[in-house]
């Protein structure tokens, strides 16, 4: 009977009776095998002399103008996404919290005991009203516009255009197919890492992939584009320099993505990026209906679904933690009182930390948790339904400045990853180690960063 | 005079004739099980979808599917599980999706695998087509994207394909749906056995041959019930700590158990072992 060990030394013995490179003959030998096949069966006709395809794929994927245009598409979208989103959402937010009001005084003059009608309606309600209004309308129109250069073949164009930059940060040219990912879901982005060989590049896909903001994080960043960088302007205007600051956002965000690839390919996971072939592929006419479906439902709906289900609980938390009094206060304001401190050091305020705090187990959460916090707090009920309406309870009641808006808005885009990532990082790389890794470093860049622009606002405002 | 039974009828065999049944995920009972392999971005997933109904997504990038999907369908009668395997451009590599076809190849034994390849880009494709006649013959390729080939001015001579492959290869565009049943009906042909297959095999020099003969019995007789014994003999021939690790731990007859099963998703050891 032959023990594993002697089939094992039998194989060996019998590699190296072989002529070294033996294999690559075999492989060779495949490959002229499939090309003279190839040669019999396909006809190509002679007069294809040029091509459309490739004639795009030179301009697209070009150095100078190939930058340009995704820089360009880029902005595009989300300029769509803004300005589409904003009307949209202040549309829902009428209807929904006008609803809110009306099911909660129906409870009221049937007699409902107060906690029951403030639990269901100012509670899971409330925020299942926030996070429909804000996220929905964005969701719609930026996953099918995504979808759409997905199915066109822009994607991988964007992988070759990105390929360099990844190379010369010590990673793999495929971590912008797995960085696109991610600007849909961040869980998603980390699965789709496997198609990266190498497990050190992988690993660096993994642990980078949260600087590029998911959907859940986008309407936050819209959200406090619109209300604050772009406050003052008015029309089209307004609407342009909140996507600007959106795309600044985002690019910071590739930037982190860049340098934080650089930094642990020369530390933790030191070693020389790997090459890969990459197939264009042909651009194909979109198909619409399909298009339409994938992004609404596979997508949006599906990431809709998703948020509701985290917002509904955290309601519940919410709005027990504003009404379980403590000393004279209530439990919220006193947590968000202890984080106070801690929040003003990075520009930030205990509310907005306690949000973030709650919002662990997704982020699509986080304004709407923050938004209730905020409005409980100063016992204003009905729904701040307009940007206005949102803008002076922040800064005039709870002292925002534009250094609190942008400062969240780079919280926002390097803290930790969600509940659900973390947990795919854990399953992806079965290592609690490198899932504790993935969030330190995000939450370390976050902090670190917000603390250097509030010093420097501070310095500043102190020289002037 | 001698009685004759009347042959069956021609037309239940004549693809118009034919009659297909999208089962999506309701595949508690199948009777046989079918593969989808191909290169990244040649419209697997677009065939996986029509055949199954199921809305699997699909996208004009290369490697969107990294774990093995599973639908059903159910042609003439007969109910086939479909597993959509991620694309790869060889079986040789070491990624994870790589292994996750080349296991699923290797140890699932579907009754056929279909390889999805892309007309206008053939003699890449062949590359896969070959190495998975390496390790079954029960293949169709099924060459896609025939649509696009037209358009480019491609013209593709499936019989000469067929016959320089030893293995049926079916002209089909997943998106226009043109094809499909003359694929499946060939599918069944193959799977029944009404078509032989005589897979291309690249031989390699003469001591290679030799070598592979003496290991593969001592690994059949090691792992007993394995299949592609072959397969592995040329890669520990090769020198693949992954194999090597695997017959030396003895999980070789787990990974034969496992993928068999219908509810394993992936060969999550065989993926560990390659990345230690």
């Amino acid at each position: 009977m032959a023990t594993p060990e002697d089939v094992l030394a039998r194989a060996e013995a019998l590699r190296n009776s072989l002529p070294s490179g033996f294999r690559d003959e075999v492989v060779q030998s495949l490959y002229a095998e499939a090309e003279r096949i190839a040669r019999r069966a396909v006809k190509t006709a002679a007069d294809r002399k040029y091509d459309l395809d490739q004639r795009i794929d030179r301009l697209v994927t070009a150095p100078v103008s190939g930058l340009l245009i995704m820089l360009l598409l880029l902005t595009v979208v989300i300029w769509t996404t803004v300005s589409g989103a904003n009307v949209f959402s202040e549309m829902l937010a009428t209807v929904l919290f006008g609803f809110g009001d009306w099911a909660r005084a129906l409870f009221v003059s049937w007699g409902v005991p107060w906690w029951i009608t403030g639990f269901i309606w100012d509670g899971v309600y409330l925020c299942l009203a926030w996070v429909v209004s804000v996220m929905f309308p964005p969701m719609a129109i930026f996953f099918p516009a995504f979808t759409l250069l997905e199915d066109l073949g822009y994607l991988p164009r964007v992988a070759f255009n990105l390929d360099w930059l990844f190379r010369k940060a010590g990673a793999h040219g495929k971590q912008s197919l797995t960085m696109m990912m991610g600007f849909g879901c961040n869980a998603a982005g980390v699965v789709a890492t496997r198609v990266i060989d190498s497990p050190r590049e992988q690993l660096i896909a993994i642990l980078t992939n949260n600087f590029v903001p998911c959907n859940g994080r986008f309407p936050t960043l819209i959200m406090l584009a619109t209300i604050f960088v772009a406050a003052g302007f008015s029309g089209v205007t307004a609407s342009f320099i909140a996507a600007g600051a959106v795309v600044g956002v985002v690019l910071i965000g590739v930037a982190f993505t860049f340098f934080m690839s650089w930094l642990l390919s020369r530390t933790v996971l030191r070693g020389e990026a790997s090459a890969f072939t990459l197939e264009l592929p042909p651009y194909r006419r979109p198909n619409v209906l399909r298009i339409l479906y994938t992004s609404l439902i596979d997508r949006t709906i599906f990431v809709l679904w998703r948020a509701m289900l985290t917002a509904a609980p955290a309601g519940a938390v919410i709005w027990l933690l504003a009404n379980i009094p403590f000393g004279n206060t209530s439990l919220a304001i006193a947590i968000a009182g202890w984080l106070d401190g801690f929040g003003r050091i990075f520009g930030l305020d205990g509310v907005i930390l306690l949000a973030y705090i709650i919002a662990i187990p997704a982020n699509e959460i986080v304004v709407p948790t923050m938004m209730m916090m905020y409005t409980g707090a100063s016992m204003m009920v009905e729904g701040p339904g307009s940007s206005e309406a949102i803008r002076a309870l922040l800064v005039e009641q709870h002292g925002w400045s534009l250094l609190t808006a942008v400062n969240l808005m780079l919280f926002s885009l390097l803290h930790n990853p969600c509940g659900t990532t973390i947990l795919t990082i854990y399953k992806e790389t079965r290592s609690y180690k490198w899932a504790a890794m993935s969030v330190m470093i995000t939450l370390g860049t976050a902090f670190l960063v917000t603390f250097i622009t509030a010093s420097l606002a501070r310095l500043i405002s102190h020289l002037i | 005079m001698t009685t004759r039974t009347p042959p069956a009828d021609p037309c239940a065999t004549c693809p118009a004739y034919a009659h297909l049944e999208r089962m999506g995920i309701k595949m508690d009972t199948f009777d046989r099980v079918v593969a989808l392999a191909g290169n990244p971005n040649t419209g697997k997933s677009t065939l996986f979808n029509t055949l199954t109904g199921l809305k699997q997504h699909t996208g004009n990038w290369p490697g969107k599917t990294v774990t093995r999907a599973e639908g059903g369908y159910q042609f003439n009668g007969v109910r086939y599980k479909l597993v959509d395997l991620p694309g790869t451009y060889s079986l040789l590599s070491t990624s994870q999706d790589e292994e996750v076809a080349r296991d699923f190849l290797l140890f699932g034994q579907p009754d056929c695998t279909i390889v999805v390849t892309d007309a206008t880009a053939l003699e890449r494709n062949l590359n896969l087509v070959l190495q998975v006649l390496e390790i079954t013959d029960k293949v169709v390729v099924a060459v896609n994207l025939m649509d696009e080939a037209r358009r480019k001015g491609i013209e593709v001579d499936a019989r000469a394909l067929s016959r320089d492959l030893g293995v049926p290869a079916v002209p089909i565009s997943a998106r226009n749906g043109e094809g499909i049943m003359s694929l499946l009906s060939t599918v069944a042909d193959v799977i029944e056995g009404r078509i032989a297959t005589n897979p291309c095999r690249v031989e390699g020099t003469p001591a290679f041959q030799k070598a592979i003969r003496e290991l593969t019995p001592l690994i059949e007789h090691l792992v007993p019930g394995i299949p592609n014994a072959r397969w592995l003999a040329i890669r520990l021939l090769e020198g693949d700590a992954r194999v090597q690790q695997a017959i030396r731990s003895g999980e070789l007859a787990d990974i034969v158990r496992r993928q068999r099963s219908p509810e394993e998703q992936l060969s999550s050891t065989m993926a560990i072992v390659g990345r230690q």
